[in-house]
This record gives C-alpha cells, sequence and structure tokens, in this order.
C-alpha cells in the first residue's frame, strides 16, 4: 500500500469516527447526570438534521443551525417533563424503557411531519465534489467542520462539567440521586437540564453531519447504533473518550476494509467492541467507580 | 302507539338495505415499503396506487365491482412482508397482490403467493423472482440481467476492460451482484474488485479508496439506498475520474438532487419514463407516459419515478387480466400469461408461459445526468 493510499484510507477512518463520535458525545451528558443511555439520543440527531434542513428554506445556514439546535434543545427538555419527571421511582430499567418508546415516537413524528425522502442541508463549504488535497489523500471540507465541531463540543463539556457549579451539580446527581437530592440539590430540574443540553449537542452533530450521511425520519437508529457503541467503548460518561473510541473504530473499520471484503466491516467493529467489553467493562477510558455506580 | 316514529323504522330500513344494494368491492392488497431504507421505491408506488385505483373506481372498477385498496407498509423488511401476505392472504382473501417493492421481500412472499393460488405482481426488479417461473408470480420492471448486458456493452464501446463493483447487501444489490459478475467475462470484461457494503451505509469513501486501490477503469454501483448518491459524492471527492454507471434504482430526481454536481455524468438504464418528454411522438409509450406523469406530478407535486410507474403498470397488467377473463383467479392467470403488446410505462409488455417478466432489453434506455436533469445519452 502506498502512502497515499494509506492516507487516505486514515482520511475515511476519519471521516467515519467523526460521524460516530460526534453522536456518541451526546449520550453521555444524559449519562452523567441519571446513568442512564438515553436510546432517543438518534432521534435528538435527525431532528436536528431535518429541522436544519427546513429552516434553511427560509434562513441562512448558521441561522437555520441555531435554531435547529435551539428547537431540539426545546424537545429535549419537553420529553424528560412531559415523560420522565413524572415517574414515581425513576429507576434506570424505567426512565430507559421510556426513551425507547420515546425514540418510536419521535421516528412516527418525523415520519408524519417530513415524509420518507432524504434531506440535507448543503456543505458548510463548498459542495459535493469539493475535497482538500492532504499528502496525496483527499478530505470533503465537512469533515473537518465534523472534527472542529467535536473538538469544541468536548472542550465545552469538559468545562462545563468540571469548573461550573451546575456541572458539578449535574455529576453529582448521576453518582447518587438520593445523596445529591439530600444536599439540597434540585435534581429534577438537573436532569431536564441534561435532557435539554443533549438533545441541543444531538442536534448539533445532526446538522454537521447531514452533508455527508443525509438525514431521513429513521436515520437515528442507524447512527446512534455506532454512537452508542462507542460511548461505551470510550467509558460512558466521558465525551474525550467517545471521540477517541471513534476515531479508533472509524479508522480500524476503514483498514479492515483495505484487506477484507468490507462485508466484513461490522463484524470486526463489533468483534473488537466485545472484546474490549469483556477485558474492560468500563471502557476505554472510563471510570470504574462510575460506571459501577451508573449499573446499580 | 304514537311514541312509534316512522324515523327509527327507516332507518333499520335503509341499514337493511343499504348493503344488500351496494356492490362487494373487489379487494386488492398492495405490500410496499412505504417507510425505511428503501422508502424511495414503496412511497411512490403507494401513491401511484391511490391515484391509478380512484382513476380506476371513477371508471367502474373491475368487472363492475369498485376496488378497495389495502396498502400493508413492510419497511422493507422480508420478514414484515411474509406476515403482512399472509394477512392479506388469510383474513383479508384479497384477489391479487400488487409488489413487494424490494427483491428481497418479493423472494419471501413468492412462497406463500404459490401455496395460497394469489396472484403476485412483483414490483420488484431482480430476475430470480421469476426464473424459475412461478406460476402466480409475475413482475412488472425491466430484467436486471438485461440492465447489467447494456451497461457492460457500453464499457466495451469506450474501450474499457477493468470494471469495479459496488452493491449494497439486499436482495436488489446481490441479485444484481450476481448477473455482473455472471456477465462480465462475456463482455471481455475483468472484475477487478467486487465489494458489498451495508444499506444504512453513511459514508463510503474507504469502499471507494479500495476501488481506486484496483487500478479499475470504470465503477459499476447496485443499490437502491441513497448509498447511490453517497458513492458517487464520494467517487468525486477522492478526485477519482472514472466513469460511474449506476443501476436502473438510480431513477429517482431525489438521488440526483442529493448528490448536487457529484451527480453529473452518471450513466444508468432506465425505462422511458424519466425522458418522456424528449420521445418522438411515434414512441408507442409516449401517450401512456405522459399521461401518468402528468396525472403523478398535479396530485402530489413531486416528480414521477420509474418505481410509481411499476405499481401503475402491474395494476394495468391485471386490469388486462380482468378484462379477459373475469373475477376468477385461474382466468386471469391464464390471460395474464397470454398478454402480448401491453404497452406499460416500463416498456411494452410480453408474457407467455415461460417468461413472467415480459420486457426484454429494449425497454431500457441508457440515461446520463446532465445540469442536474435526467437526459438519454448521446450515442
Amino acid at each position: 500500500m502506498t502512502t497515499a493510499l494509506a492516507l487516505q484510507y486514515l482520511v475515511a477512518g476519519l471521516t467515519y469516527g467523526t460521524i460516530y463520535a460526534v453522536v456518541g458525545i451526546g449520550f453521555n451528558i444524559i449519562y452523567n447526570t441519571t446513568g442512564i443511555i438515553n436510546f432517543a439520543q438518534g432521534e435528538f440527531v435527525m431532528l436536528g438534521g431535518m429541522t436544519a434542513a427546513s429552516l434553511h428554506r427560509l434562513l441562512p445556514l448558521p441561522l437555520a443551525v441555531l435554531g435547529a439546535v435551539a428547537l431540539t434543545t426545546l424537545v429535549g427538555a419537553a420529553v424528560e417533563l412531559t415523560f420522565i419527571r413524572w415517574l414515581r421511582r425513576p429507576s434506570v430499567l424505567r426512565m430507559i424503557i421510556v426513551t425507547i418508546g420515546v425514540s418510536i415516537l419521535l421516528r412516527e413524528a418525523a415520519l408524519h411531519l417530513w415524509g420518507e425522502g432524504v434531506r440535507s442541508l448543503p456543505y458548510f463549504t463548498g459542495d459535493e465534489v469539493t475535497a482538500l488535497e492532504l499528502g496525496g489523500a483527499r478530505v470533503s471540507p465537512q469533515v473537518l467542520w465534523s472534527l472542529a465541531t467535536c473538538g469544541a463540543v468536548v472542550v465545552a463539556l469538559q468545562l462545563f462539567f468540571h469548573r461550573t457549579r451546575t456541572g458539578r451539580e449535574m455529576r453529582a446527581c448521576a453518582a447518587n440521586r438520593e445523596a445529591a437530592a439530600l444536599c439540597g440539590l434540585a435534581t429534577r430540574d438537573l436532569v431536564t437540564l441534561s435532557f435539554a443540553l443533549s438533545a441541543g449537542i444531538g442536534a448539533l452533530a445532526g446538522c454537521v453531519v447531514s452533508p455527508i450521511t443525509y438525514t431521513r425520519y429513521d436515520i437515528g437508529a442507524s447512527l446512534a447504533l455506532k454512537g452508542f457503541t462507542v460511548a461505551i467503548l470510550g467509558g460512558l460518561g466521558n465525551a474525550g473518550g467517545a471521540v477517541a473510541a471513534g476515531f479508533l473504530l472509524g479508522t480500524l473499520e476503514a483498514f479492515s476494509i483495505a484487506v477484507l471484503p468490507a462485508a466484513y466491516k461490522d463484524v470486526l467493529a463489533i468483534a473488537i467492541l466485545l472484546l474490549i467489553l469483556f477485558l474492560r467493562p468500563s471502557g476505554l477510558f472510563g471510570d470504574r467507580e462510575l460506571a459501577r455506580l451508573g449499573a446499580s | 302507539m304514537r311514541s312509534l316514529s316512522p324515523l327509527p323504522l327507516l332507518l333499520a330500513l335503509l341499514a337493511g338495505a343499504a348493503p344488500a344494494r351496494a356492490v362487494e368491492p373487489v379487494k386488492l392488497g398492495a405490500l410496499l415499503s412505504v417507510t425505511g431504507p428503501a422508502a424511495f421505491l414503496g412511497g411512490p408506488e403507494q401513491k401511484t396506487l391511490e391515484l391509478a385505483v380512484d382513476d380506476l373506481n371513477a371508471r367502474g372498477g373491475l368487472a363492475g365491482r369498485p376496488v378497495q385498496l389495502l396498502v400493508k407498509d413492510t419497511g422493507g423488511s422480508p420478514e414484515k412482508a411474509v406476515s403482512l401476505a399472509k394477512q392479506l392472504i388469510e383474513e383479508d382473501q384479497v384477489f391479487a397482490i400488487i409488489g413487494p417493492s424490494t427483491s428481497g421481500e418479493a423472494m419471501a412472499v413468492k412462497a406463500l403467493a404459490e401455496r395460497s393460488g394469489t396472484l403476485l405482481l412483483s414490483c420488484a426488479a431482480a430476475e430470480v423472482i421469476v426464473k424459475p417461473v412461478a406460476r402466480w408470480v409475475f413482475k412488472t420492471p425491466q430484467n436486471d440481467g438485461d440492465a447489467a448486458a447494456m451497461i457492460f456493452e457500453h464499457l466495451k464501446g469506450q474501450g474499457i476492460t477493468r470494471v469495479a463493483l459496488l452493491s449494497s447487501n439486499t436482495g436488489f444489490g446481490k441479485a444484481g451482484k450476481d448477473q455482473l459478475e455472471k456477465a462480465a467475462p462475456a463482455h471481455g470484461l475483468q472484475v477487478v474488485l467486487s465489494e458489498t457494503y451495508d444499506k444504512a451505509a453513511t459514508d463510503l469513501t474507504a469502499e471507494v479508496t479500495k476501488v481506486k486501490a484496483s487500478g479499475a477503469q470504470a465503477l459499476v454501483n447496485w443499490s437502491i439506498e441513497p448509498a447511490q448518491a453517497i458513492v458517487v459524492k464520494n467517487v468525486r471527492q477522492l478526485g477519482l475520474g472514472i466513469p460511474v454507471y449506476q443501476s436502473h434504482g438510480f431513477g429517482n430526481i431525489q438521488y440526483v438532487k442529493a448528490a448536487g454536481p457529484a451527480a453529473e455524468g452518471v450513466i444508468f438504464p432506465a425505462g422511458r419514463l424519466l425522458v418522456a418528454e424528449s420521445l418522438p411522438a411515434a414512441n408507442p409509450q409516449r401517450a401512456l407516459l405522459l399521461a401518468y406523469k402528468h396525472a403523478y406530478e398535479a396530485r402530489y407535486h413531486e416528480e414521477a419515478s420509474t418505481f410509481g410507474g411499476h405499481a401503475y403498470d402491474a395494476l394495468l397488467i391485471l386490469q388486462q387480466g380482468v378484462k379477459v377473463g373475469g373475477l376468477d383467479r385461474a382466468r386471469v392467470r391464464a390471460a395474464i400469461e397470454a398478454t402480448r403488446g401491453l404497452v406499460g410505462t416500463a416498456g411494452i409488455f410480453n408474457f407467455s408461459p415461460t417468461d413472467h417478466g415480459g420486457l426484454d432489453a429494449s425497454a431500457f434506455l441508457l440515461l446520463t445526468v446532465k445540469d442536474g436533469k435526467f437526459v438519454p445519452l448521446a450515442k
């Protein structure tokens, strides 16, 4: 394999990785407050992309993205206020089942609202054929936009969860909800906030990846599957871990295509995931203590 | 007895009399993937059937009885198609079934139609659906073997000898891959790479990199999903200058819109519907194609696609069968088998006991994309 070709596979891996990572990050926020996996995260990603594509008919691109993020954030908050907040005993299992129900609800609502066709935002820079030359390999500028979004969101979340009071309160809420409530934290509001934040970040992911992947009412499940995989692989609750795991998985997939028939791509990815979880149940970069608490 | 008003009596009379006077409708089942990854097929098919059945009922229905259309959404899943087909056959006892939309589903429900003696008019394209011939199963789209041959003939004309194949992991992709691999040597072509990708693929950069590494002079992609648009984007982003050929599954302008400038120059075989306006006045299909296209576009405000046409043809064939054989399943089946020279949207149908597809390579035309529109490929 020539260097240029190897570099091109690396770019392919980067493209896959950035899609997985930017979707995977969203899983961590709700996990960080409630200890649950939000199975409607993929639908937040879909809603972001679809709403932005619709808004873009009337508004310039940056405003359409902002509008979509804002609207999806509201949907996220509404989901929590309507379905989660009133659970008498909000056990992890119950909340997870509620999110599965919500994912079906959002998907069907999107089907009624937008129909079955594919939509997408235009490429943020250039168009469908634009590519930048990097040492013999070529990369679409949209991949760089997704990368930058990943980076910005990870840094922002890191600061939020470790430097701000609200962020620390949200983590306390995940570690032990009853103790957090006893300390006077408004745990219910924190959970609402986490759903809103998670939906907003999902929507942003949906906007930046939509020119690459397109978006359709039912794309949530397939995006969420890989996003979920990298969130687990990176260690739940760790946004930076999800990004690193995303690139790891994406690169592995791309190079597996180079040497094996492409049909084996997912087999390899899932085999590695199982192996890692077998050896390190809390993920590559996961906090064992947090994982134990989350599971309890 | 004053309290006995005549009104309830009248109502009771009416209620009792109404079913006796109304003609029992003919139930027509439709198994379509209205949602899911193959929604591009099932969506237009459902819309077309609703339009065509309304039109048929306005003209008196089938053999003087109104048609009741029962659309079942399979979501593109063969398992779901089987259980919905059972429902249509056993519970609803439909006269005939139009669909399924995808080849994988059609293969899955084929046995059910055969066992129960229910006419199945497939809107899915793979040749294996009617080869070997199944007594009760017919199909309306053109043959994938003819599509493959047409593409390869064109490649040969360009002096190309090394070709790469990509296909999706669906019934349609698999059938196309088999046809292409089988037909290549006969056309003097060498398949240097043949890869399968997931039907829900969101990016194909690595697959396209492998095509680049293979040294292929042309790429043939075989799928029906949005991956068709993704693959041409990735080819152009990688600066791969080789010609890209697609299957007849590319015949929906939405894919061209989705791929933007990357779709320019893609070559694919398709029925004449997409270029109906530019057909010569003497073309026997022209009048029918324009009538269908205008009716569809007036009602749904979106461009007609060849897929909706497959459902239109299925209903047309059924009408022809009923016209000759009445509302008797066995006689309708025999009448369809004997149908010759029936003008449809996909081509001119000539069925026979050994051919339940009815179309040959002449139903296809090579098209290309120019300025975001489908145009016939200049010879």
